[in-house]
């Protein structure tokens, strides 16, 4: 499972850094940074938690 | 300019009145009937009412079919005042206009950002938790804390002096109140532009440590003075009407909750998703924002047709069974549910992690101070607001 960002579209809501602090983060514009784009797997549920919660629709999963 | 002549209000819309906490039962019917039902906007308009949980995501998530132009307004003398009232409000634009003003705005409410705000609202808090106590029993809880905490918060985010609340919290109550004539909801927010205007002044001379001084420090030159004026009054009324009401809201209903409250008082785990399923319970705003269909189209397989207005049911959507399993009932212990509170989209609400942070720091400091906080009067006899954008208290007498 891969995470792929689109940092054009994302709106800075930081809903992905609540629901899951370890894998996101924001720059100082407030825009999405992903700090482990292959989550362990532990890691799944929070990680599909905070695309779920994604207002803007900017992060998506992927298999490799 | 506005030629509207009529004095009196149109009747409260069905979506944005309440039985207590619940959307009215002829709200949540709407949901299980097909299409979406027309109806009378306070404005006067014809708009189309949508309720379900995912037609709601669809119109919200999608701003290249659904527009927050071109919607009707208070009316105000255009110009008069020299400050554009859709200037700098985020809320009336589409990108990629929405995107450049909202893109000065979001570095100050990043989670970083937010969280090393917590220890001044935990001043702010204890603080009026002292206050209450050293009055004694009984107080409003509205009046005392739910209103003032938020509030000075985001003063001293915003830059806006503290001691002029009695003024815009006045005006920010008679903004949203849809019971007023429009006429004097539109001079009221003539008059909120003016107030602003004179503190943007102040701060173009001296730009200080605050939003407003760091707007004008940084982006001073891509900025206008009716952008700023638009973006300081709309976070500014956003900053206190929502997260005071919540707070109001939230305690009574945790009141009537014992358990859950417990959780929120002595387990810090338990306080985020606790929050996430007061904000999709409450759902304070009604439906902020409606939007304006740009070519014909469907939602959820329903036509809908370019020119028409949807209006977004939040509350419904946040109880929509599809959604959420046994959706007319608080458990602050559910597995997080995403839920349309804050909005969804571009739109979706800039202060929601300032929103979160202040819920966070609030209820279990409130809780453990006074653990015998009771209500102070029969459940009955609590006063909800009737007529307003944003869901509330009038006034929560408490006792402990």
């Amino acid at each position: 499972m891969k995470i792929e960002a689109n940092r054009d579209i994302c709106i800075g809501a930081g809903n992905c850094v609540l629901a899951a602090e370890d894998v996101f983060d924001q720059d100082d514009d407030a825009i999405v940074e992903v700090l482990e784009d292959h989550p362990s797997p532990d890691q799944e549920t929070e990680v599909r938690n905070a695309v779920a919660q994604c207002p803007s629709g900017a992060l998506s999963l992927v298999d490799d | 300019m506005s030629t509207t002549t009529h004095q009196d209000p149109p009747p409260v819309p069905r979506h944005m009145q309440r039985d207590r906490f619940a959307p009215l039962p002829e709200t949540q019917a709407v949901r299980d009937e097909p299409g979406f039902p027309t109806f009378t906007t306070p404005f006067g308009a014809t708009a189309r009412l949508v309720t379900r949980y995912a037609d709601v995501r669809e119109v919200l998530g999608d701003a290249a079919r659904f527009s927050n132009t071109g919607l009707p307004r208070l009316p105000t003398p255009d110009g008069e005042d020299g400050i554009d009232p859709r200037a700098g409000n985020l809320l009336a634009t589409d990108p990629p206009e929405h995107t450049r003003l909202r893109r000065l705005l979001t570095g100050e409410f990043t989670v970083k950002r937010i969280r090393r705000l917590e220890p001044r609202i935990t001043e702010i808090v204890d603080d009026h938790l002292d206050a209450m106590a050293a009055a004694g029993p009984p107080a409003d809880l509205v009046g005392a804390f739910a209103l003032p905490v938020p509030s000075l918060v985001i003063c001293e985010l915003l830059g806006v002096p503290y001691d002029d609340r009695a003024e815009f919290q006045g005006r920010a109550a008679r903004q949203i109140d849809i019971s007023r004539p429009l006429e004097e909801r539109g001079r009221v927010a003539m008059e909120s532009r003016a107030y602003m205007g004179e503190l943007v002044d102040r701060a173009r001379a001296e730009p200080g440590d605050d939003m407003l001084g760091m707007l004008i420090r940084e982006h001073g030159d891509d900025i206008t003075r009716s952008e700023l004026v638009g973006i300081a009054s709309l976070l500014l009324i956003a900053g206190h009407e929502t997260t005071a009401n919540m707070l109001g809201l939230g305690t009574l209903a945790l009141l009537r909750a014992p358990d859950q409250l417990a959780r929120v008082r002595d387990e810090p785990d338990a306080v985020a998703p606790a929050i996430e399923e007061l904000l999709r319970y409450l759902s304070v705003v009604h439906s902020g924002v409606p939007r304006l269909v740009r070519e014909d189209t469907e939602v959820g397989g329903v036509p809908v047709a370019a020119g028409e207005l949807l209006v977004l049911s939040l509350p419904a959507a946040n109880r929509d069974p599809a959604a959420v399993e046994h959706p007319d009932d608080l458990n602050v212990t559910r597995t997080i549910a995403p839920h349309v509170a804050f909005g969804h989209g571009v739109h979706h609400c800039l202060g929601a992690p300032l929103a979160r942070a202040e819920m966070a720091v609030a209820f279990p400091a409130l809780f453990r101070r006074f653990p015998t906080l009771a209500p102070g009067i029969p459940f009955e006899d609590v006063e909800f607001r009737s007529a307003t954008v944003v869901h509330g208290l009038r006034a929560l007498p408490v006792t402990w």
